[in-house]
């Protein structure tokens, strides 16, 4: 009997469980392989329609369903909270549950935010990294009359790189909808010399903020809040007043994953090989989307081009066959929609070796976008696309 | 009386070849953000503009750069964390 362990119900978590499900389904079948999930609340959240409850009317509770749903009928469900994990023992111990034992264990555990990181985020700061703060988000949205919008990153990794950019180039269009365009600066923050990292996307970006008249500042990093002044300090030594703060939180790994002695404190990310994504050189330990340390986009992506990495070199071992490379190497393939406002996007797609080029925006790659987002509970978690 | 002597802190290595996003500058904030004051910071790069826009942070943000030494098909930046 082979038992694969998989923590987390995200879209890595699921799509594995699924991917193996499919492959392993004679082994499930006649006993000798078990494959079980643990998920903390048993709902499966897709996270990047956050944004649009702040930008775009969407709603929470269209934007969860419940994992057991979503998961093959030959995948067991385990609610609960992981507490810590026993490489040696190859046991994971849960807060209120018998421990699990593993033959193969899957972290795909994710990242969470840390807003309480930076002194006054949570009174002085909007975010729209849950659903419960992109709400938030829209009802200051909806409340401003003009003044100075600051928007920024606040620490690094984040999720989804492009996301800031966006909501500059969205908030902007709805102000000027709205008739407050004039009555408003908007100022966007970039953590590097450029607006965006990626050359060419910068090179794209740049003169569409110039056109909307968002100023760019860049090397600032957003390091503190002054709340008596209504001022971000940067990480440069820099400063900007505000009325309305947008910040990307910071984000750090699990906890229990440090405390296990798995991830590195103080920012908690798996130290995950690029191409095997073996953690820590273990061979029956993987881990896949934000969990890892590896130099990629903390995005949904990079979870659903991962998982059949994981997926083949997790059946390679059950069948105690080689690893076939074609399948079982990751290359570092991500690909996103990348929103510019006024009803155009973009698309983002790269490697470790292929830079992205991305085509001019148009209509076409924001309606992609809208339909990915819409879809997406019956394509990516069961492996359809 | 002992004097202690401290060792010099290990390097800490940050294997950013091939990232285009977020990229080898962002990768190297987060490994400033995350060490304490006098680590030093091997950043590899395959991106040539690390050559140049790793330098401009460093310099703005007020830390130091050690070297930029060009390896095989990457360029190895060396900062340390000042402050």
């Amino acid at each position: 009997m082979k038992r694969i362990l998989i923590l987390g119900g995200g879209v890595g978590g699921t799509l594995t469980a699924n991917l193996l499900a499919r492959k392993l389904r004679q082994r499930v079948k006649a006993g000798e392989v078990t494959i079980t999930v643990v998920d903390q609340t048993g709902k499966h959240v897709y996270q990047p329609g956050f944004m649009y409850i702040a930008m775009g009317g969407e709603r929470a509770d269209k934007l969860q369903r419940p994992e057991r749903g979503l998961l093959d009928s030959r995948v067991t469900l385990v609610v609960g909270e992981v507490e810590s994990v026993d490489p040696a023992t190859q046991t994971v111990s849960l807060v209120d549950g018998l421990p699990l034992s593993y033959d193969y264990l899957v972290l795909a555990t994710g990242s969470r935010i840390v807003p309480e990181a930076i002194e006054h985020f949570d009174t002085e700061a909007e975010h729209f990294y849950t659903a419960e703060a992109a709400l938030e988000l829209r009802k200051a949205l909806d409340s401003f009359t003009g003044g100075r919008i600051v928007i920024g990153i606040a620490g690094m990794p984040y999720k989804c790189p492009p996301a800031p950019l966006e909501v500059a180039f969205l908030i902007e269009a709805e102000l000027r909808q709205r008739g407050l365009r004039d009555k408003t600066e908007l100022h966007f923050c970039s953590p590097i010399g450029r607006a965006f990292t990626i050359e060419s996307v910068s090179e794209m970006a740049t003169p569409i903020l110039e056109a909307k008249g968002i100023e760019l500042h860049t090397f600032f990093n957003v390091e503190a809040i002054d709340a008596d002044r209504h001022v971000v300090q940067s990480l440069e030594g820099e400063e900007l007043p505000y009325e309305l703060l947008i910040l990307v939180p910071p984000h750090k790994g699990q906890q229990f994953l440090m405390d296990s002695g798995l991830a590195p404190a103080p920012g908690g990310w798996l130290p995950t090989d690029r191409a095997t994504l073996q953690v820590g050189g273990r061979p029956d330990i993987f881990a896949l989307g934000d969990a890892t340390d590896l130099p990629l986009s903390k995005a949904g992506s990079t979870a659903h081009f991962e998982a059949p990495v994981v997926t083949e070199r997790i059946v390679a071992a059950v069948e105690g066959r080689t690893v076939d490379h074609k399948h079982g190497d990751y290359l570092g393939k991500v690909m996103c929609f990348f929103e510019i406002g006024d009803g155009k996007g973009t698309l983002l797609q790269f490697d470790y070796t292929h830079p992205p080029r991305p085509p001019k925006p148009n209509q076409l790659w924001h309606l992609g976008k809208i339909v990915f987002n819409k879809t997406y509970w019956h394509t990516v978690p069961k492996g359809r696309v | 009386m002992t004097d202690t002597i401290t060792a010099p802190a290990q390097p800490r290595t940050v294997d950013a070849r091939g990232s285009y996003c977020p990229g080898p500058l962002m990768e190297l904030i987060r490994a400033i953000r995350e060490s304490a004051p006098g680590q030093v910071i091997a950043v590899y790069s395959s991106d040539s503009g690390s050559r140049t826009d790793i330098p401009k942070w460093v310099e703005k943000a007020g830390h130091r750069l050690i070297e930029v030494t060009p390896r095989d098909g990457y360029d190895e930046i060396v900062v340390e964390k000042t402050h």
